[in-house]
């Protein structure tokens, strides 16, 4: 879902790196107070594997692919200002090194898969728990809340390119939830796998985010 | 040097990156889209290109190309997130 520069005007495109550098200067201060020894690692390590998981995109119907995010993963793991902080790690090394994603664009990429997705999941997971901290009830809350970040920050890339005039809004819509729900469900399913091998082997690692 | 879990983590994730030749090459999601409703010429060229399209420039096989893109992205990110995070810790402010 990263955009490339010439999808969205420059008054989005300004709007959305004025957003994100602000949040993701809080997310500094934030990540900055709670910081414990077992996340430094544990940010590398997600950084990493969200970036290699990220190349492999997977065949969706019709012709199309579509790739994890990880954006939900990184909020489980660490909270939403945190998991902010690595999404923009790997947008930032996508769109420099890699060229995907644009320049210009950085800014709404981040605010899509970073901030909008990050906060989804964060709060849909901590909701879902509350109705049970059963194993099976994790798993499933964790692959419905990545399938849900993956649509959500499809939803918030439309509005961007309906208010940059690129395409009407209620054509935009239909189209980029719909094909984002399909592409979810990858999102859900890897999602659900990784915290159901972190439960089998270092379940404290999923303890960390409990302030 | 102790084997810590986190070193387990990373060879982890760089199993992914050597499975990236694999990737599917269809258009994602958005491009679909972009496609389907006419607006992908509305896309610019990058700027400038380091890496582009996670194939590393001038190795003849694409599959070990995307390979060596993959495994030098998913240390970089290691070591920023690791990096950051390490900042982040020390830096109380």
């Amino acid at each position: 879902m990263h955009i490339p520069d010439g999808f969205v005007s420059a008054p989005v495109a300004t709007v959305g790196c004025v957003v994100a550098a602000g949040c993701v200067a809080y997310a500094v201060r934030a990540t900055n107070k709670k910081m414990g020894e077992k996340q430094i690692p544990l940010m590398g390590v997600l950084a990493a594997f969200i970036f290699a998981a990220q190349m492999l995109n997977f065949p969706v119907a019709g012709g199309t692919s579509g790739h994890f995010v990880g954006a939900a993963l990184a909020a489980i793991f660490l909270g939403p200002w945190a998991g902010i902080l690595v999404m923009t790690c790997v947008l930032v090394v996508q769109c420099l090194v890699f060229q995907d994603g644009g320049l210009f664009a950085l800014g709404a990429n981040i605010f899509n898969m970073g901030i909008v997705a990050c906060f989804i999941s964060y709060y849909v997971y901590r909701g879902a728990s509350l109705f049970g901290g059963q194993k099976r009830g994790k798993l499933v809350g964790g692959g419905l809340t990545a399938w849900l970040s993956v649509v959500i920050a499809s939803v918030a890339c439309a509005f961007e390119l309906a208010i940059s005039g690129t395409i009407p809004l209620g054509i935009a819509l239909p189209a980029m939830a719909g094909v984002h729900a399909l592409i979810g469900i990858g999102e859900g399913a890897i999602t659900a796998a990784v915290l159901s091998l972190i439960m089998a082997t270092r379940v404290d690692l999923l303890e960390l985010e409990k302030a | 040097m102790k084997f810590k879990w986190w070193h387990g983590a990373l060879i982890f994730a760089l199993f992914w990156a050597l499975l990236s030749p694999l990737a599917s090459s269809s258009p994602d999601g958005l491009e679909r889209v972009a496609e389907d409703k006419g607006f992908m010429e509305a896309a610019r060229e990058a700027v400038f290109e380091v890496i582009p399209d996670y194939v590393m420039p001038g190795v003849g096989n694409e599959a070990v190309a995307t390979i060596l893109a993959g495994i030098i992205g998913t240390l970089m990110l290691f070591g920023i997130g690791y990096g950051v995070a390490r900042v982040l810790k020390t830096k109380k402010g």
